[in-house]
């Protein structure tokens, strides 16, 4: 009898090809001794503080609360991080943990190209060599991230396959990944994949809502009523959800992008639109056809233009634990401008979507309600695409 | 009893695999019938995916041409249904756990009984996770062929005790597709799945010559090409069964000593 492993109700697993099996098992069995080894975690506090900048603030966002007119919302700056984004505090966590199993060389995948810049510099970092797949369509809406990954020393392999997006960019690496195990580790950037990948993402993003949970407790003397965060595979969500599942009072919001509309086909909202099925290793939510041929899935945000979930939302969304709501491409682009000129912060236009459901949300709650949006990363890199998005043409 | 043995009692088995509708369903059935005219033992039909991560890029090319051509699941169980009017050699499915899954694993593997479809290859379905499809496959007669990977030699006899069918020896690291070497010890593999199992072994991944064919068989009980097959059909085209034919006819030859 066999035994499925890293199951979140019925989704997870481990649909991978048996020649990375032994590759996930070690990478198992490594994160099972280091994550209790103090060592490592007092190594890996000191990278997150010293060279990443943690603690991220919570900010109070005053300014937006008066204009919205109700709860009042607090944003989780994940901007403020080194990289600019939420995906650092993963990939330091991996980078430290693949150096420690003797492997010198980083894989990859990468959307917005966010993920991509935080490996290429944890690997730059701890003298890693590292490539990083990156569909050839992402190349172009981001090139500046293209540019500073190079910079920071590490190989970008442009996806040409399928629809040369995030997910071609996922497959490549698993590829890659299956022809060279012995030195390489592949530093998936969401919560997805195979288990163990879930959950080692899931625990070293974990850090956001350990944080958020002390800094608004010392600041309100309360837990918040809602958190929302933006879902692509969805490993801010869970790191900004992660401390308050138990606390069944809190309502957990995950913003995932419709794109055009979720009754569009160009849409990446996978929870309101998907059905269950198997992919990229894991069971859980994909938007794709009766056949199971997986859907060229749209959406402005490269880093949410995915057509999956990880299993770990989609099993909260099962027991109803937490609430996947959809976000338009022009909801996005107004809450990108508008907390821009409100509070002073450009949020990544993947961010852009939690904050776009925060202004629909909050002038329905009370004055004496709390929110916090976790703002995942900044929006430096969008602004060329959300210039021509207006129909301006500008030049990096 | 399972009749994909047959595959095994005609001397060392050769094993063509082949994307159904590339680039039609008609010229799929063509290539079939010539390829068991040839001297197939068995063949492995892909039922397309988008995705295909196992993949390289020869034959993700066959999955596009394929699913861009319309090609559906259900199309695939109807040419089985014509193909079985007289194809007599066992014929397997080489497919994406998703594919089986959101037809219905149920569903699917009942299908595959009434049409003729003797067993499953699913290449992202590893030990761990198979007693999901494996026991519905069970139910009705279809086997689940297992996979062993170079990286596997510690559970290959966990995989071999339990196989059924055969086993598929992966030859190298990384996707399908054509080598010019491969340098897994293999022979270490086949030892490991004689001591724990009665049931066949054949070697896929990068083989397209027949000395390496020839080799492979030598060592195991067959041979399996994917890759080499669909340049073919990359080249001719609607025309390809004669050329996939005269392929075959090599192989067989090769993997029968008879170069």
């Amino acid at each position: 009898m066999s035994q499925s492993k890293g199951r979140f109700g019925i989704h997870g697993g481990q649909y991978i090809p048996e020649t990375l099996m032994n590759a996930v098992i070690e990478l198992e069995n490594a994160y099972n001794h280091y994550k209790n080894d103090s060592d490592f975690n007092n190594e890996l506090t000191a990278l997150l503080n010293d060279y990443a900048g943690r603690p991220s603030n919570l900010y109070y966002a005053e300014k937006l609360t008066e204009e919205l007119g109700g709860a009042k919302i607090y944003l989780k700056r994940e901007d403020l991080n080194h990289t600019g984004s939420h995906k650092i505090n993963n990939v330091l966590g991996q980078a430290l943990l693949a150096k420690k199993m003797g492997k010198t060389r980083l894989i990859a995948e990468t959307g917005a190209g966010q993920h991509g810049v935080a490996t290429a510099t944890a690997a730059a970092l701890m003298g890693m060599e590292c490539v990083v797949f990156m569909g050839e369509e992402d190349t172009k809406r981001q090139a500046l991230n293209v540019y500073r990954m190079k910079l920071l020393g590490s190989e970008v392999i442009p996806v040409k396959a399928g629809t040369a997006t995030l997910k071609d960019a996922v497959s490549e690496a698993m590829r890659e990944w299956t022809s060279r195990i012995g030195d390489t580790h592949y530093c998936l950037g969401s919560v997805m994949g195979p288990h163990p990948f879930p959950t080692i993402v899931r625990d070293f993003q974990a850090v956001i809502s350990r944080e958020s949970r002390n800094q608004i407790l010392e600041k309100e003397g309360r837990l918040p009523d809602a958190v929302i965060a933006c879902v692509g595979g969805g490993s801010n969500a869970i790191g900004s959800f992660y401390h308050y599942i138990p606390d069944k009072e809190v309502r957990l919001i995950g913003c995932e992008a419709a794109g055009r509309g979720i009754d569009t086909f160009e849409t990446a909202a996978t929870v309101n639109t998907g059905s269950v099925g198997i992919f990229h290793g894991m069971k859980s939510y994909f938007c794709q056809d009766k056949y199971g041929q997986i859907a060229p899935v749209y959406s402005i945000s490269a880093g949410l233009d995915y057509p999956g979930v990880g299993p770990e939302h989609a099993y909260l969304h099962d027991i109803g634990r937490a609430e996947y709501v959809p976000i338009t491409d022009d909801e996005a682009v107004n809450a990108f401008e508008y907390l821009s000129r409100t509070e002073g912060i450009i949020p990544a236009i993947e961010s852009a979507h939690a904050v776009a459901y925060a202004m629909k949300l909050a002038p329905t709650m009370d004055k004496d309600k709390i929110l916090i949006i976790t703002v995942s990363g900044r929006g430096d890199k969008d602004c060329a695409a959300i210039a021509r998005y207006r129909g301006e043409e500008i030049y990096e | 009893m399972s009749n994909i043995k047959k595959a095994f009692e005609n001397g060392k088995a050769f094993i063509p695999f082949i994307t159904c509708g590339d680039p039609d369903l008609e010229t799929t059935a063509k290539i079939i019938r010539e390829a068991e005219k040839a001297g197939a033992d068995l063949i492995e039909l892909g039922i397309p995916f988008s995705d295909p991560t196992a993949e390289g890029p020869v034959i993700q090319g066959a999955n596009i041409r394929a699913l861009s051509g319309g090609i559906t699941t259900d199309k695939i169980f109807d040419l089985v249904t014509d193909l079985r009017k007289d194809v007599k050699i066992p014929l397997v499915f080489m497919t994406y756990a998703n594919v089986v899954f959101s037809y219905g694993a149920e569903n699917f593997m009942s299908r595959c009984k009434e049409t003729g479809i003797d067993g499953i290859i699913l290449p992202d379905l590893p030990y761990e996770e198979k007693d999901e499809f494996s026991e519905i496959a069970e139910k009705y007669d279809i086997d689940m062929i297992s996979l062993i990977a170079p990286t596997s030699e510690n559970r290959a006899s966990m995989i071999a005790k339990e196989a059924k069918g055969f086993i598929y020896i992966v030859s190298s690291l990384g996707v399908t597709g054509i080598r010019n070497e491969i340098n897994t010890d293999i022979n270490r593999i086949v030892e490991i799945i004689r001591k724990n199992t009665d049931v066949p072994c054949a070697v896929g991944f990068g083989i397209s010559e027949p000395r390496q064919a020839q080799k492979m068989a030598e060592i195991s009980d067959g041979a399996i090409v994917g890759s080499a097959i669909i340049r073919i059909i990359e080249q001719y085209g609607k025309d390809s069964a004669p050329f996939v034919g005269e392929y075959v006819r090599l192989m067989k030859d090769a993997v029968s000593n008879k170069l």
